[in-house]
C-alpha cells in the first residue's frame, strides 16, 4: 500500500513538471497564433518576442497558459493529447487500419521477435563456443565488443542498402538489426552463466568421470538460467530498438520506426509522442513477458525459494 | 557387484583380523606434492609413504595447511602428485578415477539447487548410464542408508545443514565405488549433529564394507570413527605419527569415555603438539 503511494506520487510529480514544461516549450507557438487571430499579445511584434525568455513570456502573457496544452501541433505535447492519440488510434480503429497503432506496434514486434530469437540463439552459440574453447575466447569476444561500439544509427543503413542488393528487404533486415543489437547481452550474461559452477562442482563432476557434454548439460546450463533470462530482459529491448532504428532508413510505411518518421515529416509532435509511448509499452510488456516466463522457468527448477 | 550385497552383506568380523585377507587399496610411496604458485613453491606434501587396506575407516588429522586436503585430492587424482608413486585399487590414481572407484563427499554437500534430492542423488547414476529402474532403486537404498527415506522430493533448500550433508554422502554411495572420501564433511555442522551423523556413518561402513579416507580436525571425531588415524603435521605436509586403534568394531557413542579411546585421543594429541612444536 504504501509503495503504491509512493508510486502514485512519483508519477503524480512527473505528469506536474511535463504541464509544466509545455508551458514555456509551447509559448511562442501559441502567442504567434493568439496574434494571427488578432488577440493582444504582449509584445506585440513577433520579431520581439522571437528574442525574449520563454519565462518572461509566459510572465507577460498568463492568459495563453490555457492554450498551451491544447495546441494542433505544439513543440512539447501535453499527457493528455498524447493519451488521446493512443486512445484513438488503439482502441478506436480497426487493428487492420493503417492508422492504428496497434497496427503499426504488431509490424514492429513481428521483426523484434524474429531479431530477438535469431540473436539469443547466436549469443547462446557463441558464449557456448567461447567458454568450452579458449581459442574462441580470444577471438570471439574481442569482436563482439567491438561490434557494440559501433552506433547502429551509422551502421543500420549500411545493413538495409547491403542486404537490399542482395534481393533481401521486408522483415528480414529489420531482424538482422534487432539480432545485431541483442545477441551481445545474452553472450555477455551467457559466458558469466555457464562458468558460473565453481571449481568443487566442475571437481564432483570429474570424480564421477562425466566428460564435457554431461557437465554441460546437467550442470553449467541448468546454472546460468538465471543470468539468462537477466540478458534476455536487455536483450529484448535492445531488440525493439533495432526493429524502430530498421525502419526510419528505408522511409518504411508500416511500423513504429514508420510512425515516428512521418510525424516528423509532417510536424506531427502528439503522433511521434505516441508512437514513443506506445513503444515504451510495448517494450515493457516484453520485459515483463519474460520476467513471467522466468518465474515459471525457475519456479520448475525448484530454485525460487 | 550390486548394491543388493553390498549394503547387506554385515562385515564377516575375520577378514579383519585374518591376515591373509588384508589387501591393499590405497598404497602411497615417498609421496611428493609441490604447488607452484605465485608467491613461490608451496611443498604441500613431503614424503608421505602409507598403505591402507580393503575395509579401513582410516582418518587425517593434522592442522589447517598440512596437506590432508591435497593428499584425498591426490588419491581421487584431482591433483597430480610432483614425485613418488601413487596406486589406487591396484592402478594408477586417474585409471581409478575413470572406473569410478571411489565416491568423493565434499566438505560443502554441493547438491544442486535445482535438482530434488532425489535427482541429486541420481546425478551420478545418470552420468554412468544406470538404467532409470536402477536408479529408483538405488536412490531409496541409499535414502534408507543415511535415514532420509521421505525426502526423496524436497529440494535441498527446504533440508537442514545436517541433513544436506547426508545427502551428499548418499550420492557418493549410490554407485558401486567400494572408496569413500571424504574431506571434513561434518566440520561446518554442530557437535549434536556431528555425534548423530558419526554414529550413522560407522553403521553405514559396517553395513557396505567400503574402504573410507576420511579428514578432520577434531580428535574426538577421528579416534571414535578410525581403525586407522594418520596424524599430520605442516610445512611441509608430512605424516607424523600412524596409530592403528585398538578399539573393537561395535562403537557405541559412550566408548567415548572408555580408558582406552582416551589413551588413543591422547597419543593423537602428543603426535599433533610434537608435529606442530617441529616448525
Ligand atoms: N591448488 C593449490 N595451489 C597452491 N597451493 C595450494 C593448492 N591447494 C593447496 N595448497 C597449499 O597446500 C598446502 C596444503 O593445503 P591443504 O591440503 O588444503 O591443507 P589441509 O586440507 O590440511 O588444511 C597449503 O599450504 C595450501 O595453501
Ligand atoms: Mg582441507
Amino acid at each position: 500500500m504504501k509503495s503504491l503511494l509512493a508510486v502514485l506520487t512519483v508519477l503524480a510529480a512527473i505528469i506536474a513538471f511535463w504541464y509544466a514544461a509545455c508551458v514555456p516549450m509551447n509559448i511562442k507557438g501559441v502567442l504567434d497564433q493568439a496574434e494571427r487571430a488578432g488577440a493582444v499579445v504582449t509584445p506585440a511584434a513577433a520579431k520581439e518576442r522571437r528574442y525574449m525568455s520563454e519565462i518572461g513570456l509566459v510572465a507577460k502573457n498568463t492568459f495563453a497558459i490555457g492554450e498551451t496544452w491544447v495546441q494542433e501541433r505544439p513543440r512539447l505535447p501535453a499527457p493528455h493529447q498524447v493519451a488521446v492519440e493512443l486512445w484513438q488510434t488503439t482502441v478506436e480503429k480497426k487493428v487492420t487500419s493503417k492508422r492504428s497503432l496497434i497496427y503499426h506496434a504488431q509490424v514492429t514486434l513481428s521483426a523484434t521477435l524474429l531479431g530477438f530469437a535469431i540473436g539469443t540463439g547466436l549469443g547462446i552459440l557463441l558464449a557456448v563456443g567461447i567458454v568450452h574453447s579458449r581459442v574462441m575466447d580470444m577471438s570471439v569476444m574481442p569482436w563482439a565488443i567491438v561490434s557494440q561500439t559501433i552506433p547502429i544509427i551509422a551502421l543500420a543503413p549500411m545493413i538495409i542498402v547491403v542486404l537490399y542488393s542482395i534481393g533481401v528487404q521486408g522483415i528480414i533486415p529489420k531482424a538482422v538489426i534487432s539480432a545485431y543489437l541483442s545477441f551481445f547481452p545474452v553472450v555477455v550474461g551467457m559466458v558469466k552463466g555457464l562458468r558460473a559452477p565453481d571449481a568443487m562442482q566442475l571437481d564432483l563432476l570429474k570424480t564421477y568421470n562425466a566428460n564435457t557434454n554431461q557437465g554441460f548439460w546437467k550442470l553449467r546450463l541448468p546454472s546460468s538460467m538465471p543470468y539468462l533470462f537477466a540478458s534476455l530482459k536487455i536483450g529484448i529491448a535492445a531488440s525493439l530498438v533495432g526493429a524502430i532504428v530498421g525502419e526510419l532508413p528505408t522511409g518504411a510505411v508500416a511500423g513504429l520506426g514508420a510512425r515516428l518518421l512521418a510525424g516528423s515529416y509532417y510536424g506531427q509532435t502528439v503522433q511521434i509522442w505516441s508512437a514513443l509511448f506506445a513503444a515504451a509499452i510495448l517494450a515493457a510488456l516484453l520485459v515483463a513477458l519474460l520476467g513471467l516466463i522466468e518465474r515459471l522457468v525457475l519456479k520448475r527448477m525448484g530454485v525460487s525459494a | 557387484m550390486n548394491m543388493e550385497t553390498t549394503t547387506q552383506a554385515i562385515r564377516p568380523e575375520a577378514a579383519a583380523s585374518d591376515p591373509a585377507s588384508v589387501e591393499t587399496v590405497i598404497e602411497a610411496r615417498n609421496l611428493d606434492l609441490t604447488f607452484q604458485t605465485n608467491d613461490g613453491p608451496v611443498h604441500a606434501l613431503k614424503d608421505i609413504s602409507l598403505e591402507i587396506n580393503r575395509g579401513d575407516f582410516v582418518s587425517f588429522i593434522g592442522p589447517s595447511g598440512c596437506g590432508k586436503t591435497t593428499f584425498l585430492r591426490c588419491i581421487a587424482a584431482l591433483e597430480t602428485p610432483t614425485g613418488g608413486s601413487l596406486s589406487v585399487n591396484g592402478m594408477t590414481p586417474d585409471e581409478a578415477r575413470r572406473n569410478r572407484a571411489y565416491g568423493y563427499v565434499f566438505q560443502a554437500a554441493g547438491l544442486y539447487p535445482w535438482r530434488s534430492i532425489a535427482k541429486n542423488i541420481k546425478l551420478p547414476l545418470e552420468i554412468m548410464g544406470y538404467s532409470r529402474a536402477e536408479q529408483e532403486k538405488r536412490v531409496n537404498q541409499v535414502l534408507e542408508l543415511v535415514e532420509l527415506s521421505g525426502f526423496g522430493g524436497k529440494f535441498p533448500w527446504q533440508l537442514s545443514g545436517g541433513m544436506q550433508q547426508r545427502a551428499s554422502i548418499a550420492r557418493a554411495l549410490a554407485f558401486d565405488a567400494d572408496i569413500l572420501l571424504m574431506d571434513e564433511p561434518f566440520g561446518a555442522l554442530d557437535e549434536i549433529v556431528r555425534d548423530h551423523l558419526n554414529e550413522q556413518l560407522l553403521k553405514l561402513w559396517a553395513r557396505t564394507n567400503k574402504t573410507i579416507g576420511f579428514v578432520t580436525h577434531s580428535i574426538p571425531e577421528a579416534v571414535y570413527l578410525s581403525t586407522k588415524i594418520v596424524v599430520m603435521s605442516p610445512r611441509p605436509g608430512r605424516i607424523h605419527d600412524v596409530i592403528d586403534s585398538t578399539l573393537p568394531k561395535e562403537r557405541p557413542l559412550d566408548i567415548r569415555d572408555s580408558p582406552e579411546f582416551i589413551e588413543i585421543a591422547h597419543r593423537v594429541r602428543e603426535g599433533l603438539r610434537a608435529g606442530h612444536g617441529d616448525d
